[in-house]
């Protein structure tokens, strides 16, 4: 499973190309460049309302952007591919069943074969630590296990490409830990992450590379070194430094 | 006052004793009311989640008549039916007036809305919640229906609690399309109309009684099932 062997990719590169979005009247995303090519963890940082959401909404084939482009793979993403490109949101989405049967549910919405899914769920859980609350109601969970089942649920499917829109911004640090053990597991077995956080010691902890938005544009786009060490950007700068940045 | 205690008095005797005729209209009564819901849920259920997640020219416009229709007067609902039922009528070849089958029609017609109106609500509320998520899964709009519908079952079921009360509660259509014939279409409203225009007030309150206390207990059963949705909602 965890086999390096090349498949032919069906998601990566995923590359926004020019995008701009508005919405009422207020251009929330302006002329971005952003792509996500190989195996690593980008962090996408900055301020409230520079479009890190929409950005990774645009990038995941949600949001039409209102000009330039997204593609996966050199295609405009579509529904068929659409479980190669895990996401997760900032509030876990839950559904209304036992947590083994989330995971089921997004294997099934993958195509993964009827008989497979009880056993590759189980095994999803239990790389998550969930193993124990397979049969609970995914309501019961605390937030954190909610989470951390929402990212166990991305996973199952083994996405190319996992975009998480500042998944650990509610929760304790036992939690986020769990989280990010995750997202360093599927890291190590080949998926791209992008990661939208405001966590400075998060970003350092996981980052390959910083990609600095502000205003709706890219201030930054470095690897996690230079941008820790040497931030270009006078916000970047502020930023790192702990600063308000405004 | 001696006459109507005399009244009540055979209406328990009536009910405690199981009474055949009794038995006989509250059965009917349960049978085309639960037939008339399934009907109308099999339709109202899909339509209405369609409408929720489906963006299309004119939805407003749906939506508006579908709200519009939940308040359908039964007598002219009823009159609709019969004509299309009676024997010049466009489906006169199928004999269907004033049989159960007449009145299960009428009342699905009637529930119909109400339950694809309400299955809208439900479901929208949802589809907000829902939408990204299930996108990002690879859903389409069947899936996504098919998804919703499952995840409002609770709140749907109160749905079709609220149908079958305001159809087994229903007197107009019933009566002119299924005809309040004796040991064929009568059911409680209608045989409850009759009797107590007979002055026969023992049997019109006794099936009074009954309906009242079905009507009641479904209806507390919805807000029972409501209220303990939303503490799992809370949760």
């Amino acid at each position: 499973m965890a086999s390096a062997a090349p498949r032919s990719s069906l998601a990566l590169p995923i590359r926004g190309e020019a995008l701009a979005l508005r919405r009422g009247g207020r251009l929330l995303v302006d002329d971005l460049n952003l792509s996500l090519e190989k195996p690593g963890i980008t962090t996408l940082m900055g301020p409230n309302g520079a479009g890190k959401s929409l950005t990774v909404r645009m990038l995941a084939g949600l949001v039409e952007p209102d000009s330039g482009q997204v593609t996966w793979a050199g295609r405009a993403p579509d529904r068929a591919r659409a479980s190669s490109v895990g996401l997760v949101f900032h509030r876990p989405v839950m559904l209304r069943r036992s947590a083994l049967d989330n995971v089921r549910y997004g294997l099934k919405a993958a195509g993964v074969p009827r008989g497979e899914r009880r056993e590759r769920a189980m095994a999803a859980l239990a790389r998550g630590r969930l193993e124990h609350v397979a049969a609970s109601p995914a309501w019961v969970l605390s937030g954190g296990e909610q989470q951390r089942l929402a990212l166990v649920r991305a996973l199952a499917v083994e996405p190319e490409a996992l975009l998480l829109d500042e998944p650990t911004a509610n929760l304790d640090p036992a939690s986020t830990l769990a989280i990010e053990e995750l997202v360093s597991q599927a890291q190590a077995r080949g998926t791209a992450v992008l990661l939208v956080t405001h966590d400075l010691g998060q970003a350092r902890r996981l980052a390959d590379r910083v990609v600095f938005l502000n205003a709706g544009g890219l201030s930054e786009d470095t690897p996690a070194v230079t941008f820790f060490d040497q931030p270009r950007t006078p916000q970047a700068q502020a930023f790192v430094e702990g600063r308000l940045v405004l | 006052m001696h006459e109507l205690s005399a009244a009540f008095g055979e209406a328990f005797r009536l009910i405690s004793t199981m009474d055949g005729d009794l038995m006989e209209i509250v059965l009917l009564s349960l049978r085309v009311s639960l037939m008339a819901v399934a009907v109308a849920a099999l339709i109202g259920l899909p339509l209405g989640a369609a409408v929720a997640v489906v963006r299309f020219p004119g939805r407003g416009v749906v939506i508006a008549v579908m709200n519009a229709l939940m308040g359908l007067p039964p007598v002219v609902v009823g009159l609709a039916v019969y004509l299309l039922l009676s024997r010049a009528g466009p489906l006169g070849d199928w004999g269907l007036l004033y049989t159960p089958n007449a009145m299960v029609i009428a009342q699905a017609v009637l529930v119909t809305p109400i339950i694809a109106a309400l299955t809208r609500q439900t479901v929208e509320d949802l589809h907000g919640a829902y939408d990204e998520q299930l996108r990002a899964f690879g859903i389409g709009r069947r899936g996504m229906i098919a998804t919703l519908l499952w995840e409002a079952r609770v709140s749907l079921v109160t749905v079709m609690l609220a149908g079958f009360g305001r159809a087994v509660a229903e007197v107009g259509a019933v009566i002119m399309v299924g005809g309040n014939i004796n040991h064929v279409t009568r059911v409680m409203t209608t045989a409850i109309a009759l009797e107590t225009s007979k002055g026969a007030l023992d049997l019109a309150l006794g099936l009074g009684i009954v309906l009242l206390v079905i009507v009641l207990g479904v209806n507390g059963l919805a807000s029972l099932m409501k209220a303990t949705t939303m503490v799992r909602a809370d949760a």
